[in-house]
């Protein structure tokens, strides 16, 4: 890894509005290493790549490519010198072939004809080098989401680049393409190249990275030899305190309260369910591990009351689920926390009182007559902030202000209040940092203690391993039978997730 | 450039945006009157004394944002659910025919005191219907109302010519395309004597307040609302989007509607095609000027109203071409847009 360095980032500073984003850092990158750029959700990571890579304009502070600086704030001059970049939402266009992506933008508008023989030839080269396979005249739209991110990578490697930069590349990968995407890192990194990845998994940045830079509130607050931390240490370096999630501890299963055989389902633009089944017991918490875009979305919407099943039955607290609208549901003590809190959890543009109310509207204790009863709903939002710890707002601040945390606090809070019997959390952390993350598991758990059935819809192993009683595997569309997690590990889970499920014999 | 939304909006923003908005409309006008030939602070003193010199003019100015207001707050609660009735027009239209048919032939025995409201009814009726149709079509087909309900306004104007050259013709007329007259009885008392003002003035500004009250209170205003800013909300929420949107469209076609009855019940007395001078399209600039609020609509109608009745005094005085009053109320439109988008945001580099 010892070779010559390659980049100088420079006392880099930014700050958008009153938030500093990035605060004097400074980091450099070897030829042929491969460095993680470790830290939460608004530690600074992103933007400095996006600094890096010309996005953004830094308030202060320079970057080197091998000696020479480059001209800030222009892409085009990052590409040229070599600095290829994968964001964390692809930049392909779906319509377009493989070779097409790859080609745009690399040659001239004015050019008479397209030399597309020649660039065959080298996607080729490079493919094979780099054992980056993919069929060159496939349409992107009919790639699997880590297809799509082996070509966004080949386009770099296309563009030459020298230094690669990946934003959060494992956000949308299985384990194993996660475990396949750092092999082929590594390989790259032995031939030369040199990578940054951004990341707040620790166990990936301990397995494959060389070298970690941990940023936290935009300052570098460690640098660390991946050979010489340790998990633990790397946590807190990244909190800035010490932070444990909660673990599950015995539970008492109760009668079962949900029910679902057979059940097939769809909603537009989202994976059909086929013929499944799975129970649910007052006071534990079954997992639904899988990928995104597996039915998960299908399964939490159908639990939610906003779709049908087309064949079977699904019976929620002894009543059949069809016909029970979402507010039918929360009236019976549902509680729901949607897959995507910033499109389906609140309307942005409402002061978080109004979110704290919407869904149960219908409650006298919120509108009597038609018309809303605003100050038992402040005082509902307010006691929700308090005993949720909900930092950042008061009830008549504008909803889309809070950060993710908080808002998905809220979306907890109004749902745990009145002490659900049954808790629908579809992805409850996704994109939460560390702190949010124990702190959602913590309401999880209390809630189950009280005797709360929860259906834990995750992709986050961990997650699953930690908070479920049981797990079901969710691949397309369908469900693994339920394996005791006690009796699982992360890597049996994982081939669970591939779909790999026959012979499971200690389903329970 | 970048634009970043703003932490917090500080309530100078909220009330120097929209005056600083005006402010630079005029000027910018001011630019074109000079131009024109004209001394520009005359100019703009003649408008406003063409507007309120007078008890006539002052009257007049009144009259004419009376369906303004009417039109400004049907615009101002569709858009608020992301309803895009650009249908006023034709709603209006519905509404005037509505009460000519009904309000013609003397309903025997109903007193004013009844006549009125019902007529009144019946044209808010008509609007409704007019604006159910294409909600109702985007609801079940996703037909894009934008489109349904702007060709619907030329169908209802043609259906308008027609009853007027036909079944709703008014013989004494002298050949002039017109319908047959209301009751006398069932005319709307006017509210400054020797003048055309009348009383939908008062109903103009009772629905306004109504709309606000609506709006800020009702179970129905917050779910309209939410419906029309996150629909995957709303429907997360439970909230009823079908059934509400079909309800924003009874009260904006309502609105729409009783602009019409209470021009004919008002002003005119009869419906004929030119009833309108395009009160339906005006009333989506309204709204926007109005940044949807309803209170806010009265005063964006009378200041349009303002601008209309005053250029023309403006434009005998001084030679300056009336479509002044057009460039000044289309200026005023982007200017405030532009204003509202800095209230929520901010430039950065």
């Amino acid at each position: 890894m010892a070779g010559t360095p390659i980049l100088h980032l420079d006392g880099i500073s930014k700050a958008f509005g009153p938030v500093a984003a990035n605060q004097d850092i400074s980091i450099s990158l070897a030829r042929g290493e491969v460095l993680a750029l470790l830290g939460e959700n608004g530690a600074g990571k992103t933007t400095l790549m996006n600094i890096l890579f010309g996005h953004y304009m830094p308030d202060a502070g320079r970057v080197r490519v091998d000696g020479r600086d480059l001209t800030l704030g222009r892409p085009r001059d990052a590409i040229g010198a070599g600095v290829g970049m994968v964001h964390q939402h692809f930049t392909l266009a779906p319509n377009l072939t493989v070779l097409e992506n790859v080609m745009t933008g690399t040659e001239s508008l004015f050019a008479p004809a397209s030399r597309t023989r020649a660039a065959r030839a080298r996607l080729a080269e490079l493919a094979e080098r780099f054992g980056l396979a993919v069929d060159p005249d496939a349409r992107v739209s009919a790639l699997s989401v880590g297809e799509r991110q082996r070509v966004e990578i080949l386009k770099a490697l296309y563009n030459r680049a020298r230094i690669l930069i990946l934003d959060e590349p494992t956000a949308v990968l299985t384990r194993p393409e996660a475990e396949r995407l750092f092999a082929t890192l590594r390989g790259m990194a032995g031939q030369g190249l040199s990578i940054i990845f951004i990341s707040h998994k620790l166990h990936e940045v301990l397995s494959a990275a060389d070298r970690v830079v941990v940023l936290r509130g935009g300052r570098v607050v460690a640098e660390r030899a991946t050979v010489a931390t340790s998990r633990e240490e790397l946590a807190e370096l990244m909190v800035g305190r010490r932070v444990t999630r909660p673990v599950r501890g015995a539970g008492t299963p109760g009668e079962v309260i949900v029910r679902a055989r057979g059940v097939t389902a769809g909603v537009p633009g989202a994976t059909r369910l086929h013929g499944v089944d799975f129970a649910l017991r007052a006071g534990e918490v079954l997992g639904i591990i899988g990928v995104s875009g597996n039915g998960q979305t299908t399964l939490a919407q159908l639990l939610s009351g906003l779709a049908r099943a087309d064949a079977g039955e699904v019976t929620l607290l002894g009543r059949d689920a069809t016909g029970l609208t979402p507010r039918a549901l929360v009236g019976m003590g549902v509680g729901r926390i949607p897959e995507d809190r910033n499109t389906e959890g609140a309307v942005g543009e409402f002061p978080l009182w109004q979110n704290a109310v919407l869904e149960r509207i219908g409650d006298p204790r919120f509108a009597r007559r038609g018309l809303v009863r605003r100050a038992a709903a402040r005082a509902f939002c307010g006691k929700v902030i308090e005993r949720f710890d909900l930092r950042g707002g008061t009830p008549d601040t504008p909803t889309r202000q809070l950060s993710g945390g908080n808002m998905q606090k809220l979306i907890f809070g109004r749902n745990l209040w009145d002490a659900p019997r049954l808790l629908i959390a579809a992805q409850p952390t996704r994109g939460l940092d560390e702190g949010a993350i124990a702190a959602v598991h913590a309401e999880i758990l209390a809630a189950r203690a009280k005797g709360c059935g929860v259906i834990l819809i995750s992709e986050d192993l961990d997650e699953v391993l930690a908070l479920a009683d049981r797990a079901q595997a969710i691949v397309r569309g369908r469900l693994s039978p339920p394996v005791a997690t006690d009796r699982l590990d992360a890597r049996r889970l994982g081939l669970m997730m591939a779909g790999e499920w026959q012979g499971l014999d200690d389903a329970v | 450039m970048r634009f970043e939304r703003r932490q917090k909006v500080s309530p100078l923003w909220l009330v120097g945006a929209p005056v600083a908005a005006m402010a630079l409309a005029l000027a910018i006008a001011g630019v074109l009157i000079a131009l024109a030939g004209a001394p520009v602070l005359e100019a703009y003193g003649r408008i406003l004394t063409g507007a309120f010199g007078s008890r006539l003019s002052a009257t007049e100015t009144l009259t004419r944002a009376t369906p303004l207001i009417f039109t400004g707050l049907a615009a101002a609660v569709a858009f608020r659910a992301q309803v895009w009735n650009i249908g006023a027009e034709g709603q209006l239209y519905a509404g005037a025919l509505a009460v000519v048919a009904l309000g013609a032939a003397t309903p025997a025995g109903l007193p004013p005191a009844l006549l009125i409201p019902a007529l009144m009814a019946a044209g808010a009726v008509a609007g409704m219907v007019l604006l159910l149709v294409p909600v109702f079509l985007r609801l079940r087909f996703g037909v894009d109302e934008v489109v349904t309900t702007l060709l619907l306004n030329f169908i209802v104007l043609l259906f308008v010519s027609l009853a007027v050259e036909g079944f709703l013709r008014d013989p004494l007329a002298f050949g002039w395309p017109q319908s047959v007259p209301v009751a006398e009885e069932a005319m709307l008392p006017q509210i400054v004597p020797r003048s055309r003002l009348h009383a939908g003035l008062l109903v103009a500004v009772l629905a306004a307040l109504a709309v606000f009250v609506v709006n800020r209170a009702t179970v129905f205003g917050l779910q309209s609302r939410a419906a029309g800013l996150n629909a995957a909300a709303a429907r997360f929420s439970g909230v009823p989007i079908g059934r509400t949107l079909l309800l924003v469209a009874c009260l904006s076609g309502g609105l729409a509607g009783l602009a019409g009855a209470v021009e004919v019940l008002g002003v005119k007395g009869y419906v004929s095609t030119d009833l309108s001078p395009g009160f339906g399209y005006s009333g989506i600039v309204v709204a926007m000027l109005a940044a949807l609020n309803p209170i806010g609509v009265i005063f964006a109608a009378l200041f349009v109203a303002t601008m209309f009745v005053g250029a023309d005094g403006m434009s005998r005085a001084l030679d300056v071409p009336s479509f002044i009053a057009d460039v000044t109320v289309s200026l005023a439109l982007l200017t405030m847009l532009v204003a509202l988008f800095f209230t929520s945001y901010r430039v950065r580099r």
